[in-house]
């Protein structure tokens, strides 16, 4: 039985273009202000979710969402909140998936943490400090539940890395498209098409491109070679620097338009 | 690949939990690592070093009028404080500037809490003409103003972490951030022996020349082994330094003692073994600091080199076979130890040390005069005059 999030790519392959998918930390600004950003995002024609587990030591991530996340856990957000804020994506029609640093998951108990997201309607999670040699028991636990495992593969990846990490993805591939943080660049590095290529000599599943998008010229440019387009820091960015809430979902409704028009102009 | 899962693993604790872009400079550096044990070039260039630059071997002081405090116990004092920079941390260091160098990178990064490692790193950068960039929290950058001066007169950028609790743990995060971005001109020169595999094993290997020293050290003064070896243990690696060559000598306990901050009742500490649960952080497995959520807790110590949620997974792994015992000293504990090395033997250990110290006038008390103590003395006490100033009220 296929996931939402293996759905999605299905359909967006018969329509020859990208997905767009949106990163948001749960309770960001607030539990119940993430809410609202999903279901503004949902309505502005994103195609997936990722709910970012906010963690208190994220080294995968540059400052805007460091400060995401430290605005979230001073909130109080924990496992019960992103699971009730996956279960809200479902909700509102979002295939998601949890991002996720490992130790959290391995806090609530790996086992434990599979079957609820399952049971919250997510389709998957992406894990990004997570080596292919410390998942066994994971992939157990991922496998009884029937979630998809998300892995993230770096330009540095060798070939036989990215053969041996691919391997164990399902759902899509996430490709890095630099080295370094997240964060939004002026540029996508020529890196990302050349290690999207490197992975689809070795495997067949979709590949998204995250780091470093945030514009509709950016997402074009990404979906021409890649399978889905990853947008997260632009969006929280947009939320940080408003001057009100309501003026901050406005411009994050703008600027999912405009990506999602940007992914399906690349072919 | 495959073999690193076993070669990279204390039992179920170390392994690699990091993003995928560092697995390339983590398997480089694991085989430079490697070759280099096996390099006699190599190894005699470091135990030339040792000998020419740091100042090894390290002498063992034995001191009386201390001991009289602790039980009347025989205690010996491994020197560390009078290498070259202060303390235990130039071994490494050295170490891993020639692995840099080999590696033809021209870069180095590096994490500090105390100073102690980021005034190495920047005297290693010196001498092999290195650029560093040493990372420290802001909170640390006030406690340890002195290091700081020095790192920059050695020439290295000295860049304050202002995220999270600003201390090393964030100064950590902060570095990891760099490496990821720069990996392929720059080695992350790890100060302990936490972080993913092969820092845990590399950093020991390169500390244990305490304990091989000490160990020939003491048969030669005293006649036999120890009763028990002590020293102080925030990420570890002064402990696992000393405690390395003992270990097959199974009559000698091994005791690390942890910052028990304002006590570990109060939540206020940095006893990590003592005080803590198993988990992951900074790309190992062992034990942390955290809430129910996985979540790291900040951590609370009067010594910046010990204030840290983590701890090395080779701790973690004798700990839990019972090999080494762990056991906490408060921060009045361990300032009362600094206070009395100072006036009864005249030598001003670094606060970190002093946590041995005072583990110390505990076990000799327990194991009374015919006991032989060793104690890693990690480090002296300069850098942290204020600090001791201020505790002891004393005007400066």
């Amino acid at each position: 039985m296929r996931t939402p999030l293996e759905e999605l790519f299905v359909k967006v392959r018969n329509e020859n273009r990208a997905a767009l998918i949106a990163y948001l930390p749960a309770g960001f600004p607030t539990l119940q202000k993430c809410k609202d950003a999903i279901a503004t995002l949902a309505a502005a024609g994103v195609d997936a979710i990722e709910i970012g587990f906010p963690y208190s030591d994220p080294v995968m991530d540059g400052a805007t969402i460091q400060e995401a996340a430290d605005i979230s856990l001073k909130g109080g957000t924990g496992a019960v909140e992103v699971l009730e804020t996956l279960k809200f994506a479902h909700e509102v029609g979002l295939p998601a998936v949890v991002m996720t640093y490992w130790n959290p998951i391995e806090r609530y108990g790996v086992d434990a943490f599979a079957k609820a997201i399952v049971h919250n309607g997510g389709s998957g999670v992406i894990t990004p400090d997570l080596t292919i040699e410390e998942s066994s028991q994971w992939k157990r636990s991922t496998t009884e539940a029937g979630l998809n495992t998300i892995y993230v593969l770096a330009p540095s990846s060798t070939q036989d890395r990215i053969a041996a990490v691919s391997a164990e993805c399902s759902g899509f591939v996430y490709a890095a498209s630099l080295m370094g943080v997240t964060g939004a660049r002026a540029t996508i590095s020529a890196g990302a098409r050349e290690l999207v290529s490197r992975i689809r000599a070795t495997s067949n599943l979709p590949i998204s491109v995250g780091l470093g998008v945030s514009t509709r010229d950016q997402a074009r440019n990404v979906a021409g070679f890649a399978d889905g387009v990853i947008v997260g820091s632009a969006f929280i960015k947009a939320l940080l620097d408003a001057k009100s809430y309501e003026e901050g979902l406005a411009e994050i409704s703008s600027l999912a338009r405009q990506l999602a028009a940007g992914v399906r102009e690349g072919r | 690949m495959g073999n690193v899962e076993i070669i990279g693993h204390f039992g179920p604790y170390g392994g690699r939990f990091v993003p995928e872009a560092l697995i390339g400079a983590l398997d480089e550096l694991e085989e430079a690592h490697n070759s280099a044990i096996h390099d006699s070039a190599f190894q005699s260039e470091l135990r030339n070093l040792h000998l020419t630059y740091t100042g090894r071997p390290s002498i063992i002081t034995e001191v009386k009028r201390f001991a009289e405090h602790a039980g009347d116990a025989r205690i010996l004092l491994k020197r560390e404080d009078l290498n070259h920079t202060g303390s235990h941390k130039i071994n490494n260091v050295l170490g891993q500037a020639l692995l840099t160098r080999r590696m033809g990178k021209n870069r180095i990064i590096a994490e500090t809490g105390a100073g102690q490692h980021g005034v190495a790193s920047a005297t290693a950068a010196a001498l092999f003409g290195l650029e560093c960039v040493v990372y420290m929290g802001e909170e640390d950058i006030r406690r340890q103003a002195l290091n700081v001066a020095r790192m920059k007169l050695l020439g290295a950028e000295v860049v304050p972490v202002r995220t999270g609790s600003r201390t090393l743990k964030d100064a950590i995060n902060e570095a990891m951030r760099d490496w990821v971005t720069n990996v392929e001109s720059t080695h992350y020169l790890l100060g302990t022996v936490a972080g993913p595999h092969p820092f845990p094993t590399m950093v020991r290997d390169f500390q244990k020349i305490i304990g091989e020293e000490a160990r020939e050290q003491l048969l030669e003064l005293v006649g036999r082994l120890p009763d028990a070896v002590l020293a102080c243990v925030g990420g570890g690696s002064n402990a696992i330094g000393i405690f390395h060559a003992f270990i097959p000598d199974t009559s000698v306990r091994l005791i690390g003692l942890e910052a028990g901050g304002d006590g570990i009742e109060t939540g206020r500490h940095a006893a990590t073994i003592t005080g803590g649960s198993v988990g992951v952080l900074h790309g190992t497995r062992s034990y942390v600091l955290q809430d129910s959520n996985g979540q790291t807790i900040e951590s609370h110590s009067i010594s910046a080199g010990l204030d840290y949620p983590g701890v090395g997974p080779e701790h973690a792994y004798l700990h839990d076979i019972g090999r080494a015992e762990y056991r906490a000293i408060n921060d009045d504990e361990a300032m009362e130890a600094f206070s009395l090395l100072s006036r009864t033997e005249g030598i001003i250990p670094a606060i970190e040390s002093a946590h041995a110290l005072a583990g110390a006038i505990r076990v000799g008390k327990e194991l009374g005069p015919d006991a032989i103590l060793l104690v890693n003395l990690s480090g002296r006490g300069d850098k942290d005059v204020e600090t001791a100033a201020d505790y002891f009220k004393i005007e400066l």
